[in-house]
């Protein structure tokens, strides 16, 4: 029981501190409320779902802006565009809103400032990945010690 | 007099007439002007406009001609009046006259007898007394008329005065009234209420320029006709006093003429009776009884018989042969007249003259009076004159006169009358001849005219105005003057005729005035009046017309002022609202990229710079936002929404958005609404929301780390006592709850607040109790509650003035415009209600509004507001219990939890709470009994786990399930910590921590999750039963290209009981969505590459339409496309970016409807629910 309150107690500080540094939003806590009996991890799914997405879609990016002539922006944009709605669908705040920088600059044609958006979307990929991740795990460490996970407002 | 005041009437009542017909031919003449030169977009308000101005000019019009018409029919009846006055006098002097003749012949007649001299005396003082009394009652009586009519005249004048004193007062003001008119000002189109401007101006210049002009003819011509009148006046009275002078002088003339005839004849007759006498005593007696001597002596002592006459003097007919035999019996010679003419008053010795020449007969004067004892001897046929009378008065029997001459011995003008002395008394109708032949003598009698006239006119009175002259006249063409002198002309002259009964003589009498007539002073005076009281109502008429001239032309100016301010307004208030709306859009990239370098790596002072910024800017776009608001509301393009909302959980909002600073602040904020305030109003929920919020965030503001702030909501009907005060937090409000006893202050929290109630007692609306109320509309009172640093007393008059602060060191203290105020007044005024306020400096403040809204229905179908408050029924009947010291504080969560269909108990101290629940065990109530709320303030650990131990016995007296059914235990608090409140959740004193503000949803979770370990079936439950019910066993295509967002999509369907199919590409969806097909509903992506939304959906459309024509042409059976007569499947947009022209978009395509793509619960169930609702 303790081990449970302890790691519930560890879990809302590290959801709430995620919420305060605006790697997810609402609509991620939507995303846990969706999760019930009938499916229990669907939250990772849909979050292995996105990393998923994201890998293609960054090295889709990532393949397209290499060419130093004739980049490709109309494919670039299609892709940011596609991560921008898997990040906002998941709640991946801060990876929406570099997407959103990221579609202005392949509007206006911009290398340079994509490839500076790519490599932010990377990091902020990734960076929102060992943090779920770390969430995940300690969801499953409750679960294991018996504890119900505890909603975030 | 009545008479002529009654023709006055009629002659003003036919005027007043004339003028009405006028007025309303100008009426009908401007009408039609005015209304050609009407625009058509203009001509409703114009039209009235016009209206209320030709009826006021009208008015004016009207009063003026009346004044002017009053003016004239004063002045006539003033005159005739007069005339009237004039005409008596003169019908009184001739009836005068009339009576001084009568007195006059009757003294006369007196005078006939023997007492001459006595009688002449009397009738000299008798006449002079009477005339004098007829000329006193003559002169009274003229005296009063002309005061009278003076009076007349005076009162005339004044009320001419006082109503053209008036009468430019009440121009004035009607221009007054009308310049106060209220012109509408409504918000119209900006080139509209110009339009409407300039024609008012254009009218304005129009009309009243007429109407100047106008009325300065008239002017002229009333001033012209005053003068005319005044030129006719003179010329009236001068002709009348003319007329009355001359008839004056003939009178007096006639007088004279008449009293010189009667007194001459009456001399005349005692000339006649001494011939008589003669005739009897010389010639009848022989020897004769006269001689010189008796004839001398008895001539003189009669002398007083004839006053006039110098002498009498016999003559005898003496005939040629007798002429020596009379000589000698004389002893002397008959003597012939040194000259013809002065016979009888020859101053020489009878001696001198010569012996009379041989004739026919002669007529030696042989007895005389003494005065004319000279004449004796002398043969009066010697002179032609002489003889010529004697012949005549012999042949005629009666006296004779001859033309005047001068008397020596008096040196006066003297005629002499001559008498023939008959031997026989004869018969009246005797001949010439007869006559000559019994003639025996003659006497004359020489008089002296100019004394006699002068005697005459002594006894007269006024003889020293008027000039007599005497003429004989019996040669016309050279009239002999008798007497008088020469005078100058003096204009006037009446001639009257004498008869001294010669008829062979003519006499005639002249009289002139003395002085020439005096200047007709009365005329000149009447005339002058009326000339000057012309020009005196004249200059006033001109003074006022020109005051109203001016008067026109500033209200024209400061209309055209007005105009021009106006507008410059409206400039103004557009160029704001465009600027602030195009700052807006840039200030949104500077904020966007502002919060991307935020996410950026920074360093710790970096990240502080751009937050900074942020945060600057955010606080710049919400004052454009208000300017922008500002700037709509006065140019009047503000308009209001009627949209259903619920009042509870928008007000929950607002809170949970200001609850942020609260906590921070350590403010506690609480909402209660009235539970007789209706759970759905129409309105605008927007500007509701904004009022709100603006109120709470100045209380936030001004609030510092102490007390509450609390806005409630109650019907306008509650507070005005028409029923009993039953609403507890009002009654706290009104101040009728008087808890002396405790020490604190009985408000939420401890603090001392202001009146409430005297922040709406100026509401009009409150204080009519009659007001017309209007069965579809609710008022409601709202009142914002705080215990800040309130205003200063002196700055309270202008704190709804935009950018005005109650101090200027305010924004430096606490930040904001000052607008916020200023836009709420104009949203509660747009709402008609009205906004007020009780501030006491150091104590608090509390703001009030009312606001109109109109009942909502609650089983709206429009029902998006319904998904805001899920009324959980599965809270209905449960109980609970809160601890709490403050009983405001307890009503408010009472008021919440009512909401969830709780009912409460109160305790005011964890002791009360022991003994009620050791009170209640064992009884139903206890079973009921779901949670236990204790408030902060008497949070206390120790009795918390005593609390509970209790609870457990009493659970385990009561054979409950102690693991679920006990109690849950709740802390209600303002301001902790996460940490604080995980700690004593873990430590399990309590079940869960409520932090206030309290709002519905947070209480709806933290139940449930409280509650849920034995009924989270039920929960769940209920729970799908709002989109469950709607969702289950339905089949949902979701079309979207991402993978994850498919994946979402489809868990979020899926929660609510639905069957999900995906598929990623809109060709897909079109084979799948191809008819017949079993999909209930589809969702669909817009942006997907190859085949985006809009073509999906348009080519479903298409598709769904074929069949359809097919079924209804009946070329295909209904069972080859499973039943369905009428193919169309909801299709739903998914879209990032809700905005309007998308949505229209969508719609235009052919969609249903649209969700904004993470999911929210609320958007989804209202949009499904307009396709599942009726299914």
């Amino acid at each position: 029981m303790d081990i449970a309150n302890q790691l519930q107690r560890q879990f809302m500080d590290y959801s709430t501190s995620l919420h305060r540094e605006g790697f997810v939003d609402d609509q991620f806590t939507q995303l846990q409320k969706l999760q019930d009996e009938n499916s229990p991890d669907f939250v990772v799914e849909v979050a292995s779902l996105f990393f998923e997405d994201c890998e293609k879609l960054i090295n889709n990016m990532a393949r397209a802006l290499e060419q130093q002539q004739g980049v490709d922006f109309k494919q670039v944009d299609a892709s940011v565009h596609q991560l921008k709605g898997s990040s906002s669908s998941i709640g991946a705040m801060r990876v929406k809103n570099v997407c959103i920088a990221f579609r202005s600059f392949c509007e206006a044609q911009n290398r340079e400032g994509c490839l500076r958006c790519l490599q932010q979307v990377t990091h902020e990929y990734s960076l929102l990945k060992n943090k779920l991740q770390t969430l995940f795990r300690l969801e499953k460490q409750i679960l294991a010690a018996g504890g119900s996970i505890p909603i975030v407002e | 007099m009545s008479c002529s005041s009654g023709t006055g009437n009629f002659v003003k009542l036919s005027r007043l007439l004339g003028e009405i017909h006028k007025m309303s031919m100008n009426g009908k003449l401007s009408g039609p002007n005015c209304r050609l030169s009407a625009n058509f977009r203009l001509k409703k308000a114009k039209e009235t406009m016009h209206g209320s101005n030709s009826f006021r000019k009208w008015k004016r019009n009207l009063l003026f001609l009346w004044l002017l018409g009053f003016v004239f029919t004063g002045i006539i009846w003033f005159f005739l009046s007069f005339n009237s006055v004039a005409s008596e006098r003169n019908e009184k002097s001739p009836d005068s006259c009339e009576e001084k003749a009568r007195i006059l012949l009757q003294n006369f007649n007196v005078s006939k007898n023997q007492f001459h001299a006595l009688a002449s005396f009397f009738y000299e003082s008798d006449q002079n007394i009477s005339q004098r009394s007829a000329l006193g009652v003559q002169s009274k009586d003229c005296c009063q008329n002309l005061s009278f009519c003076m009076v007349k005249g005076c009162l005339l004048l004044l009320v001419g005065v006082l109503l053209s004193c008036k009468i430019p007062g009440v121009c004035l003001k009607c221009w007054k009234n009308r310049k106060n008119e209220p012109v509408p000002l409504q918000p119209v189109a900006q080139q509209l209420q110009l339009l409407l401007q300039q024609k008012q101006q254009q009218q304005a210049q129009s009309s009243p320029k007429g109407a100047g002009k106008w009325r300065k003819k008239l002017l002229i011509v009333f001033v012209l006709l005053g003068m005319l009148t005044s030129f006719w006046l003179f010329w009236h009275l001068n002709q009348k006093i003319i007329l009355r002078r001359e008839e004056t002088l003939a009178n007096m003339c006639d007088e004279r003429a008449r009293m010189l005839q009667d007194q001459f004849n009456v001399s005349m007759n005692h000339v006649h009776a001494l011939a008589i006498l003669v005739s009897t005593f010389h010639h009848g007696k022989h020897p004769s009884a006269i001689n010189q001597k008796t004839f001398g002596e008895y001539t003189e002592r009669t002398a007083f018989e004839r006053p006039l006459t110098s002498g009498v003097a016999y003559a005898l007919k003496v005939l040629h042969s007798e002429r020596e035999q009379f000589e000698k019996q004389h002893g002397w010679t008959i003597k012939k007249m040194e000259t013809e003419d002065q016979t009888l008053v020859q101053d020489c010795l009878t001696e001198n003259l010569d012996p009379a020449p041989v004739k026919d007969e002669y007529a030696p004067v042989i007895f005389s009076q003494e005065t004319v004892s000279h004449i004796v001897s002398i043969d009066m046929m010697s002179g032609k004159e002489d003889r010529e009378n004697i012949l005549r008065a012999r042949a005629t029997g009666k006296g004779v006169l001859t033309s005047p001459f001068k008397l020596l011995k008096f040196n006066h003008l003297g005629v002499v009358l001559t008498f023939a002395v008959y031997n026989k008394d004869l018969h009246p109708d005797a001949t010439p001849e007869q006559r000559t032949e019994a003639t025996v003598g003659y006497l004359g009698a020489s008089y002296d005219v100019p004394s006699l006239v002068e005697k005459l006119l002594q006894q007269l009175a006024s003889n020293q105005t008027i000039v007599v002259n005497v003429y004989d006249t019996t040669n016309a063409s050279a009239p002999i003057s008798m007497y008088g002198t020469d005078v100058t002309d003096t204009g006037l002259l009446h001639v009257s005729s004498l008869d001294f009964g010669d008829p062979l003589r003519k006499h005639e009498m002249h009289c002139r005035f003395k002085q020439k007539p005096p200047l007709p002073w009365m005329a000149i005076n009447a005339s002058v009046g009326v000339l000057v009281i012309t020009l005196l109502v004249g200059h006033i008429f001109h003074a006022a017309i020109c005051r109203i001239a001016k008067v026109e032309n500033d209200y024209r100016e400061m209309m055209e002022l007005k105009a021009r301010a106006e507008a410059a307004d409206v400039a103004k208030s557009q160029f704001l609202a465009t600027v602030s709306h195009e700052i807006r859009t840039p200030m949104n990239g500077v904020l966007g990229m502002l919060k991307m370098l935020m996410d950026a790596d920074l360093d710790a002072i970096q990240r502080d710079y751009a937050e900074t910024a942020h945060n600057s800017g955010k606080d710049l776009i919400s004052l454009i936002n208000e300017v922008l608001d500002q700037a709509k509301i006065e140019s009047g393009r503000l308009e209001l929404e009627d949209v259903p909302f619920d009042l509870r959980s928008l007000l929950d909002n607002v809170l949970s958005l200001s609850s942020d600073k609260s906590n921070d602040k350590g403010i506690e904020l609480a909402v209660y609404v009235s539970n007789r305030v209706p759970e759905v109003v129409v309105g605008d929920p927007g500007r509701f929301r904004q009022i709100i919020t603006n109120l709470v965030g100045n209380s936030i503001k001004f609030t510092q780390d102490k007390g509450h702030i609390f806005v409630s909501v109650h019907l306008v009907d509650e507070v005005k006592g028409t029923f009993d005060v039953g609403d507890k937090v009002l009654q706290q409000g009104l101040n009728l709850v008087q808890d002396t006893s405790s020490k604190t202050y009985n408000t939420l929290s401890g603090f001392p607040v202001v009146e409430r109630w005297r922040s709406w007692e100026n509401f009009k609306i409150l204080n009519d109790k009659d007001t017309m109320e209007d069965p579809e509309k609710i008022k409601l009172l709202v009142t914002v509650e705080d215990t800040g640093v309130g205003i200063r007393l002196d700055a309270q008059s202008r704190i709804f003035t935009p950018f005005v602060q109650a101090d200027s060191s305010t924004s430096r203290h606490y930040g904001g415009t000052g607008i916020g105020l200023s836009i709420s007044k104009h949203l509660v005024e747009l709402m008609h209600g009205k906004i007020g306020f009780v501030s006491e400096p150091g104590i608090g403040s509390t703001f009030s509004f009312t606001g109109a809204f109109g009942k909502g229905e609650v089983s709206s179908p429009d029902a998006k507001w319904k998904q805001c408050d899920p009324v959980v029924p599965e809270f209905q009947g449960l109980r609970a219990l809160i601890i709490d010291n403050r009983s405001i504080r307890a009503e408010v969560t009472r008021y919440h939890l009512r909401r969830l269909g709780i009912s409460l108990d109160i305790a005011s101290s964890m002791e009360s709470a022991c003994t009620y629940l050791s009170s209640t065990c064992g009884t139903s109530e206890f079973a009921h009994l779901a949670m236990i709320l204790i408030d902060k303030d008497v949070w206390d650990q120790e009795t918390v786990l005593h609390l509970r131990t209790l609870l457990k016995e009493h659970g385990q007296n009561g054979r409950l399930d102690v693991s679920t059914n006990l109690p849950k235990i709740f802390l209600l608090g303002t301001s902790m910590s996460p940490v604080e409140r995980s700690k004593l959740k873990t430590a399990g004193f309590v079940d869960n921590v409520l932090m206030k503000p309290l709002r519905l949803s947070v209480l709806i979770a933290c139940f449930q999750e409280a509650l849920g370990n034995g009924r989270k079936d039920q929960v769940h439950r209920k729970k799908t039963s709002t989109l469950g019910s709607l969702l289950r066993e339905k089949r949902i295509l979701v079309v979207d290209d991402n993978k994850v967002n498919r994946r979402v999509a489809e868990g979020a369907l899926k929660k609510y009981g639905a069957i999900v199919s995906c598929v990623e590409r809109g060709q897909d969806a079109l084979d799948k969505l191809k008819p017949p097909h079993d999909f209930d509903a589809c969702f669909m992506d817009i942006q997907m590459p190859e085949m985006d939304g809009f073509e999906a959906t348009r080519q479903i459309r298409s598709a769904e339409t074929e069949v359809n024509k097919k079924l209804a042409s009946g070329e295909a059976s209904i069972e080859m496309y499973g039943n369905v007569s009428h193919w169309h499947v909801p299709i739903l947009a998914m879209t990032a970016d809700v905005i309007q022209a998308t949505n229209e978009e969508c719609l235009k395509f052919g969609m249903d409807d649209y969700v904004s793509k993470p999911f929210e619960e609320e958007q989804l169930y209202s949009a499904v629910a307009r396709f599942f609702e009726s299914g």
